[in-house]
């Protein structure tokens, strides 16, 4: 039996140890489509702000993890073409490969929204390895740095271009900062200690275009009229927002959403809706290929249906669940659970599940604006189903129990009410005195 | 054989031995919001329950963390955390469902229970042996096994 895994992020290489132990003799083929060792984008901010190294953010540490657990690994072959009726796989570089059972945890990329100017020198992503060398040589102490939206990948981003000591300026279309992991209340507190911070937020404004610093000067006094800040010897970038501002900027990273890695799908007969859709074995529509991560549309233990989850605990479990079944347990997902942590300049914050609220719940929320402190329980009957945290950093990986298992909280429902915070006493109780 | 920590709440009288313990043997002051065993009080009940990770065998903490920075102690069985390798990223900390691993802001990276090499100093100080160490095949341990079962994200085999 040869499985080939498709894609070395954290997804892949979880499936490819999950592989060898669920099958001692297949032969397994990991492959990353970028020329570097299997790492983990979720450790770039830390190459940023100097807290590890590159070798930091690889995801197994010893020089001989792969080989001595029998796993070839195959770096910078880019899958171009996949023919399921040959067990096929294509390259760019001409190489093909053959497979009898296929995991594709090629992960999603990052989109560049059609805005002039975008393709100038200084315009980056921060998503690969590659992008954070390119960050680090821009991103000086003092340099005028735009970040280019305030999503949750933004935000990772902004607390390490915060560290390095960049004048920082973030614009966000939306209304607020991680829209899809916080509620307004929740945003806008975190807005305001990022400008507490001297970070800029401009929210509900978009780029318009960008052009190099030179070309704007020559249009004289006008350019400089709308400016805040003066330009920098530094910055070569003009940014335009539709307020009529103009920025300038020595790096502009841009951070506007994600899309899944399927070119390679294309008439492979592989079903792709925002993802690659699987069901609960994470199996595609095509016989022995299945796919794991950020490129698949996964269940989701919330809400029943399918979706992109696109976090880094969704994405290992993902791996596991897919190698299982490729090896030919029988094992159904339970489905993953949304939840991220985020870290802007030291205010932490969470959410957990459906963290707005369900049709004909109840919930408790406690705003503490003086002190940057949220929290906030969603419940269905007398179930936890979703949770907000601001300032709070203990045990909250509890919410996720107590939604994950369904939990019946009884009394403890109108004592979480009254005090919120009792979540990990409401949960031993009801788990361990009962 | 591998030992694991046995909590009988009933025993416990809240002295708060343990924490103290717990954050002088690994933070090296007497600091109860240093402890990786925490004693919740239930003052209805007039009851006190010490809680710390059960090094469960899914290990979600493990399972999620970017970098392998936590890592099976093959002597004790204890999930580790490699200070050195740990980014500080709080993702193990929303992934464990009974929220025992947790952000330490002053060192910048996470804390959990190490079992102490083996010989866990909470078990050692508490005077009522309402913490003790024992045989991990010992039946107490089922409730915290069951709670663990019914995280588990995939279903087990049919
Ligand atoms: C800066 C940053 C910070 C983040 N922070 C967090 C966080 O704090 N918490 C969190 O939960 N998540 C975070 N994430 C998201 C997290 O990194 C992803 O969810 C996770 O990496 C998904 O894993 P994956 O294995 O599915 O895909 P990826 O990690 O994207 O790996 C995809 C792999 O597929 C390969 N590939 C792609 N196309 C092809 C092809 N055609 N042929 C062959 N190989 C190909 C790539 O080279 C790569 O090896 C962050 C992401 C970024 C960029
Ligand atoms: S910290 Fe939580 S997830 Fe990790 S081993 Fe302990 S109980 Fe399990
Ligand atoms: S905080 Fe440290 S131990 Fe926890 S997941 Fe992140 S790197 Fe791993």
């Amino acid at each position: 039996m040869h499985y080939v895994v498709l894609g070395a992020g954290p997804s892949g290489v979880v499936a490819a140890e999950t592989l060898r132990k669920a099958d001692p003799t297949g032969t397994i083929t990991l492959v990353s489509g970028e020329n570097e060792p299997p790492y983990s984008r979720m450790a770039i901010p830390y190459v940023l702000t100097g807290k590890i190294g590159e070798a930091g953010t690889h995801l197994r540490k010893g020089e001989d993890h792969y080989a001595a657990r029998g796993i070839d690994v195959r770096v910078n072959a880019r899958a171009t073409a996949l023919m399921p009726d040959h067990k096929r796989i294509d390259f760019a570089d001409g190489s093909h490969m053959k497979y009898d059972r296929l995991l594709v945890a090629t992960g999603a990329r990052p989109v560049r929204p059609p805005i002039p100017g975008l393709n100038l020198k200084g315009v980056h992503h921060c998503w690969t390895l590659e992008d954070t060398r390119n960050i680090i040589a821009l991103a000086e102490p003092g340099t005028h740095v735009v970040l280019m939206g305030a999503g949750f990948i933004g935000c990772i981003v902004l607390e390490a271009l915060a560290a390095r000591g960049v004048q920082l300026t973030v614009v966000e279309m939306g209304d607020r900062m991680v829209p899809r992991m916080m509620n307004p209340i929740a945003g806008t507190m975190i807005r305001r200690w990022c400008e507490a911070k001297g970070i800029r937020v401009l929210t509900n404004t978009k780029i318009k275009a960008l052009q190099n610093v030179a070309a704007e000067k020559s249009r004289g006094i006008f350019g400089f009229l709308k400016r805040r800040e003066p330009t920098e010897a530094r910055d070569t970038l003009d940014v335009e927002l539709d307020s009529g501002e103009m920025l300038s900027a020595h790096l502009v990273v841009v951070s506007a959403g994600v899309a899944p890695n399927v070119d390679f799908l294309a008439n492979s007969g592989v079903k792709v809706d925002r993802g690659i859709m699987v069901d609960r074995y994470m199996r595609t529509s095509v016989n022995d290929v299945f796919a794991a991560g950020d490129v698949a549309q996964g269940y989701d233990f919330s809400t029943k249906a399918h979706d992109v989850h696109a976090i880094q605990p969704t994405a290992s479990e993902h791996g596991r669940i897919a190698a299982m079944n490729m090896a030919g347990h029988n094992i159904q997902y339970n489905g993953s659970l949304q939840m991220n942590v985020l870290d802007t300049v030291g205010l932490i914050s969470s959410s957990f599940g459906l963290w707005a609220g369900v049709d004909g719940g109840d919930s408790v929320e406690i705003v503490d604006d003086a002190n940057y402190k949220y929290l906030n329980l969603q419940f269905a009957d007398d179930v936890l189903v979703g949770g907000t945290a601001i300032g709070v950093t203990q045990h909250v990986g509890v919410m996720r129990g107590l939604i994950q298992t369904g939990t019946k909280l009884g009394p403890w429902k109108e004592r979480l009410k009254a005090d919120p915070h009792r979540l990990m006493e409401a949960y031993i109780a009801r788990t361990h005195l009962t | 054989m591998q030992r694991s920590l046995n909590i009988d709440p009933g025993k416990c009288t809240g002295c708060r031995q343990c924490e103290m313990a717990c954050s002088y043997e690994n933070e090296g002051v007497f600091n109860p919001s240093k402890s990786r065993i925490k004693v919740f009080t239930f003052d209805a009940e007039a009851r006190f329950v010490p809680y710390t990770c059960t090094q469960c065998a899914e290990a979600w903490c493990m399972q999620a963390c970017p970098v392998d920075a936590i890592k099976v102690n093959l002597a004790t069985g204890a999930k580790e955390v490699h200070a050195d390798l740990c980014v500080g990223c709080k993702v193990c900390t929303i992934a464990c469902p009974f929220g025992t691993i947790n952000y330490n802001a002053s060192s910048g990276k996470v804390m959990k229970c190490d079992l102490c090499e083996g010989d866990p100093a909470c078990a050692k100080a508490c005077p009522t042996q309402a913490i003790t160490f024992v045989d991990s095949n010992w039946t107490g341990l089922d409730k915290m096994r069951a709670w663990a079962a019914k995280t588990d994200t995939g279903a087990r085999a049919n």
